[in-house]
């Protein structure tokens, strides 16, 4: 018994930081690249995005699991989960906007111009794409969702930092934008790819 | 919804007629790349590029897509009411990349493998949006669906040199041909996740010094700035 437990917990864990830093979401993975280079020039919107899209993430993929296994899989329908989840994502998008900036103005005035950029963020849809690739089951949708929006986040932050220096240097006009931003990611890029190969497959 | 004055880089062309064919095949050609001039659907371009043929590949399914789409749109433009014209633009673009990608199942199951799940991820990609939002919704179906082949023949052309380079610096072959002479050891670094924004960045600042001027501006992703997005803020389902 207590054995089993260990076995789920240390799954969980693997999951989790496999999820932040072996797969990184923008720097392995290259997914929500719009984000990680539109909104990366101030620490503190990089933070508020990161957030939203992590929170958001987990709405999404909870939903998107419920959906697909309740609704696609039992009818044979599932050529239509790239159509339901795309659906999904805008649903909750407009659904969060409206209930945060009737319920929680606070929260609204801090995350709500983030939360309309999401629906294009191909990170949130291709989150429960992969969940649904590798047959997750409910809990370990929700722990490698919450691994890969923290990853997410953290990647944010991690970048916007090193971009608010970049601001200050003085670099080639034809380096400076987001050509230089892609340079400073393959930094970032390559120090995270230092953690491939962490946990064993 | 006054987004179209807002647009930073639409044709400057009559409102009523559309361009030119010769226009639009030089603007998505050239003149407005969408991935080395907008810098529009950078995931894709950084993910798949690491062999030519899966650049190759993704690049000739985004434009049949964004064809098929800008015709569609183009042709329902008076019909789709302008409050849920995002959402009915991300079905229409849905649709066609789930047939898509059910074809290349049936037809090239290796690509699909190597493409995996940026196949569906297609419906995401600003490209289309911007499209649609752009082109499909203001003018006629033919010339839109010019636009979206034009348009999606650029992203091709971008997709297929980067994943050139990457793949014989990277791997020293070309569709899986042995390119470089022995004593060249090839710079793995280049097929792996950094290599992808090394080479993109390269790119970048090859153009930015050719055109003498910064490509993208600050923003990497035009359409998802929250300052002068047209295809995010007020529009998803209808707005405020």
């Amino acid at each position: 018994m207590m054995n089993e437990l260990g076995t789920i917990v240390g799954q969980i864990i693997i999951t989790m930081l496999s999820a932040i830093l072996v797969e990184n979401l923008v720097l392995s993975r290259f997914l929500g690249m719009c984000p990680f280079l539109g909104v990366t020039q101030k620490t503190s919107t990089a933070a508020g995005m990161g957030i939203a899209v992590a929170a958001v993430l987990m709405i999404v993929a909870a939903l998107a699991w419920i959906v697909n296994v309740t609704l696609l899989v039992p009818n044979n329908l599932e050529f239509l989960q790239t159509m339901s989840y795309i659906l999904i994502i805008a649903a909750v998008v407009q659904f969060l906007e409206t209930v945060l900036r009737k319920f929680i103005p606070p929260l609204y005035k801090a995350l709500g111009i983030y939360l309309p950029l999401i629906t294009t963020n191909c990170a949130v849809l291709g989150i429960p794409l992969i969940n649904t690739q590798r047959g997750y089951d409910f809990g370990m949708t929700l722990v490698y969702t919450l691994g890969a929006g923290l990853g997410f986040a953290m990647a944010l932050v991690l970048f916007s930092g090193v971009r608010e220096r970049m601001a200050k240097s003085d670099i080639p006009a034809s380096l400076q934008g987001v050509s230089g931003a892609l340079f400073a990611a393959t930094l970032v890029s390559m120090s995270f790819f230092g953690f491939q190969g962490l946990f064993a497959k | 919804m006054s987004t179209q004055a807002e647009v930073p880089f639409t044709f400057v062309l009559p409102k009523e007629k559309a361009p030119k064919p010769k226009a639009i095949v030089i603007a998505g050609l050239i003149k407005e790349n969408p991935t080395l001039k907008m810098v529009l659907g950078c995931c894709p371009t950084l993910a798949v590029t690491t062999a030519a043929p899966n650049g190759l590949g993704l690049g000739l399914a985004t434009a049949l897509v964004l064809t098929m789409s800008n015709f569609v749109i183009s042709l329902l433009r008076n019909v789709i009411p302008d409050k849920v014209r995002i959402p009915s633009y991300i079905v229409i673009i849905a649709g066609f990349v789930t047939i898509i990608m059910y074809v290349l199942k049936a037809y090239f199951p290796a690509l699909d493998k190597s493409l995996g799940i940026y196949i569906p991820l297609i419906v995401a990609n600003c490209i289309l949006l911007a499209r649609a939002e752009m082109f499909a919704s203001k003018f006629g179906p033919f010339s839109s669906a010019l636009d979206g082949l034009a348009m999606g023949l650029g992203f091709t052309i971008a997709l297929f040199s980067i994943a050139t380079v990457r793949e014989i610096l990277g791997n020293g072959t070309w569709f899986g041909i042995p390119m470089t002479p022995h004593f060249f050891s090839p710079a793995v670094l280049l097929i792996l996740p950094p290599g992808g924004f090394l080479a993109f960045g390269i790119v970048m600042v090859i153009m930015n010094y050719l055109t003498r001027g910064k490509v993208g501006g600050d923003v990497a992703c035009a359409t998802c700035n929250p300052e002068n997005s047209h295809c995010a803020p007020d529009s998803i389902l209808g707005g405020k």
